[in-house]
């Protein structure tokens, strides 16, 4: 069966639900996983033709769609790996006697701007621009050196001649071109290209810096939360974006749930800022874990730039950044939760940091849930779907089956119970495909890819 | 057999899964695990023994010893017990909730001090907690009841100390953290030599005076207490911020030179070390040996059988 290149219903205002069914597993199989080869961060580059994932051994693997051949009209869309690098290497500051780790935190693609590609990785303290360029011909016929590279006698050069290419296996290469390092003193969460593909911000937890690409040993802090009295610290960064549209725009969310949209414009140090977005609490709802649910663990514009996204432990909220008193939308992802929250305070699950992605169109947004679950919501209808990321729906172009969790005494067939969850099993990081249906999903050490069913 | 119920009831406990690895050790670091596992089954000994003394019905399980220790710690002396006790059954379960929500974010905020790379958000999130469970016990006036006791010595001991048995993992993390705890320490020396037998009233009664001076939650002084729960958070971020273990090392200094069976155990014990990693448990034996190792020694051979039992679990 052909697969159609453009998927049907672009994420537009289709009336059918996308359908979809697995393409691609990435990683190893085995029930051991290696703690390095858990991935931390999935992304698409620009076009979509290449999608990263970076793992906490400080890898990056990155991933290129295949084209559409004529001998091979089904490995249309199939992702095959590209490049391999490692990126950051365990550190250790002498200084205050700590590791710091090689776990990449965040990767984020430059626009493409000639035959190679660009991207930003990050761990805890260092951001490092990478080159990734292809070597498919090299030259033969040098005058001084041998075709080993040996050096040739000057006096054995009887003739001069002119050294031409030829075609080899195609090498890929990724080399470190920029290392911004020494800006951050706490943990780096968050960064991002600004629209003028100049400079970049990057996010720790009490300040955010503006980077020039081109300029390593100088960063301009443009945001700092940090009280004079480290006692008096009550709320930190947890992530932070450029819009995608206004180059002079970005917005950091907070641990006490709020998120605050800044012009660089107004002042050199953004601390004040020109809105604020915040939902009043409502005080039915109010425990003990209110504020740790509240926290934002990530932000989203939209790629019309009129909508951001935040994800909190137990829902997706979308705001119009014209509306700073409530959000305009509010999903919830997994309210079964709810009553839980008690013991997933005590093992440390309520503190996950679940990502969110929107679709190329809006329409749709994607987060993840445990049980290696991952939510999607249809924003017009509103449609919410659950679905799984498992070895046992993974045959090629299997439709994947919608599930359910059952929050009621009664369980019905196929449907899965609360306390039978695996919250080892949890999906943090997740990507969608820029143009089209194609989402990629992180679960622990694999990578899934997900397309929609085409007729 | 009694300790063997002291051990199912904390598997029973959430917080059995360090039990569970400690016991899982190899043997090399089982004596730097006993003094963790001991520690926990002190509380728990402590616990049942009070229930013991007062004539009550024993109970294998440990959320009802919390909950006896919880209508103790809420009254004044033996005279008002059956007062408030109409009162206190009203809502046993939420203050039960509260009260352990409250230990286990000071547990988790004492191993947070004490990674090594803590994590800032998570860290801050929990203190906010406490913070939180502060303010709303300050305010229903829970704590009110113990401060106003002004009776003689002992009996305030005893029934302070009760009240600090249930809440001993609390007191660990707080007590380290207020600078006037080396004052306190070196007062109750002598008490502690006199006692050295009996581990378990040495280590209450010495508790109890410290907890009276670093109970955040005593009304008479609400700001000075405050201000030294406030210090005690403020020292966890400083510490934080610092990110080194000489800083931790620096805390727990006025600790070293005092001898407290269950607090200097989870002191040396904890420091520097990540809950539940095996091999970072390594680093037990050298924090442990540095800060309280003689002090344990002796600890030690007298619950030798403990530690039989529980090489042989």
């Amino acid at each position: 069966m052909a697969v159609v290149a453009r998927a049907a219903g672009d994420g537009g205002g289709s009336s059918s639900e996308v359908q979809w069914c697995f393409l691609q597993v990435k990683g190893a199989i085995d029930e051991d996983v290696a703690e390095a080869d858990i991935i931390s961060t999935v992304e698409f580059n620009y076009t979509g033709d290449l999608l990263a994932t970076g793992d906490k051994g400080g890898r990056v693997v990155i991933f290129q769609r295949e084209q559409e051949t004529k001998s091979r009209p089904l490995s249309r869309g199939e992702y095959n790996v590209y490049s391999t690098f490692q990126s950051h290497e365990p550190e250790f500051d002498y200084l205050k006697s700590l590791e710091i780790e090689e776990k990449i935190n965040k990767i984020r693609w430059l626009p493409q701007q000639n035959a190679a590609h660009f991207l930003l990785s990050t761990n805890d303290k260092t951001i490092k621009l990478w080159k990734i360029s292809e070597r498919d011909k090299r030259a033969e016929g040098y005058n001084l050196k041998d075709e080993d590279g040996r050096l040739r006698e000057p006096f054995r050069v009887t003739e001069l001649r002119v050294p031409t290419l030829k075609p080899m296996d195609l090498m890929v290469e990724a080399s470190p071109r920029r290392t911004f390092a020494n800006a951050h003193t706490y943990h780096i969460n968050s960064i991002s290209v600004n629209s003028d593909y100049a400079t970049y911000l990057s996010a720790d937890d009490l300040r955010i810096n503006l980077w020039h690409l081109e300029v390593t040993n100088r960063s301009f802090n443009i945001v700092d939360i940090k009280p004079a009295n480290m006692e008096e610290l009550t709320e930190v960064i947890t992530a932070a974006e450029f819009h995608p549209h206004h180059c002079n725009v970005f917005v950091y969310s907070s641990s006490k749930g709020t998120i605050r949209l800044c012009d660089m414009r107004s002042a050199a140090l953004c601390d004040q800022h020109s809105k604020f977005f915040e939902e009043p609490e409502d005080p039915s709802s109010r425990s003990f874990f209110s504020e740790i649910i509240s926290s934002i663990s990530d932000v989203k514009f939209s790629h019309s730039g009129r909508y951001m996204m935040t994800r909190d432990y137990l829902s997706v909220k979308v705001w119009d950044i014209n509306m700073e008193n409530r959000p305009v939308e509010t999903y919830q992802v997994h309210e079964y939760l709810r009553s839980k929250l008690c013991s997933l305070y005590e093992n440390d699950c309520i503190f996950d940091k679940f990502e969110c992605c929107w679709n190329g169109s809006d329409s749709t947004i994607m987060t993840g849930s445990y049980n290696n679950f991952f939510r999607t919501f249809e924003r017009n209808m509103p449609r919410d779907t659950t679905l799984e990321a498992s070895r046992e729906s993974s045959k090629p172009r299997a439709i994947l089956k919608p599930r359910k969790v059952c929050t009621t005494g009664k369980r019905k067939k196929d449907e899965i119970t609360v306390d039978s969850l695996d919250f080892n099993k949890k999906i943090l990081h997740t990507a969608w495909h820029p143009m089209e249906n194609i989402i990629a999903v992180a679960a622990t050490n694999n990578l899934y890819l997900f397309q929609e069913k085409v007729n | 057999m009694f300790l063997g119920m002291m051990l199912t009831s904390y598997r029973i406990e959430k917080q059995n899964c360090l039990v569970l690895h400690l016991l899982s050790l190899p043997d090399i670091l089982l004596p730097c695990a006993c003094q963790v596992v001991l520690s926990l089954l002190l509380h728990g000994l402590l616990l049942r023994s009070m229930g013991e003394e007062e004539g009550l019905h024993q109970t294998p399980f440990l959320d009802t010893m919390f909950v006896r220790g919880l209508k103790r710690k809420c009254f004044d002396g033996e005279e008002d017990i059956e007062g408030t006790l109409a009162g206190i059954k009203a809502i046993p379960s939420y203050n039960l909730q509260r009260q352990s929500l409250l230990d286990m974010s000071l547990v988790k905020l004492q191993l947070c001090h004490m990674l090594v790379e803590p994590n800032l958000c998570r860290s801050v999130l929990i203190a906010n907690t406490v913070r939180q469970i502060q303010e709303e016990m300050t305010q229903d006036g829970t704590w009110q009841m113990i401060n106003t006791q002004s009776t003689g010595q002992a009996s305030l001991d005893r029934l302070v100390s009760t009240d600090i048995l249930c809440r001993s993992s609390r007191d660990q993390a707080e007590g380290k953290h207020v600078p006037a705890y080396g004052t306190f320490n070196k007062d109750f020396e002598n008490d502690q030599a006199q006692d050295s037998s009996d581990t378990m009233s040495t280590a209450s009664a010495v508790q109890a005076p410290r907890n009276l001076q670093s109970s955040v939650w005593e009304m008479e002084n609400p700001q000075e207490n405050k201000g030294n729960f406030q210090k005690s958070l403020d020292q966890i971020f400083e510490t934080l911020e610092n990110k080194s273990p000489n800083s931790v090392e620096d805390l727990f200094s006025e600790v070293d030179n005092s001898y407290y069976d269950l607090d200097t155990m989870l002191t040396g014990m904890m420091s520097n070390t990540k809950m539940g990693h095996c091999d970072s448990l390594e680093t037990f034996s050298s924090s442990t040996n540095t800060a309280s190792n003689s002090n344990c020694k002796s600890d030690l051979n007298d619950l030798d059988h403990i530690v039989e039992i529980l090489v042989e679990s």
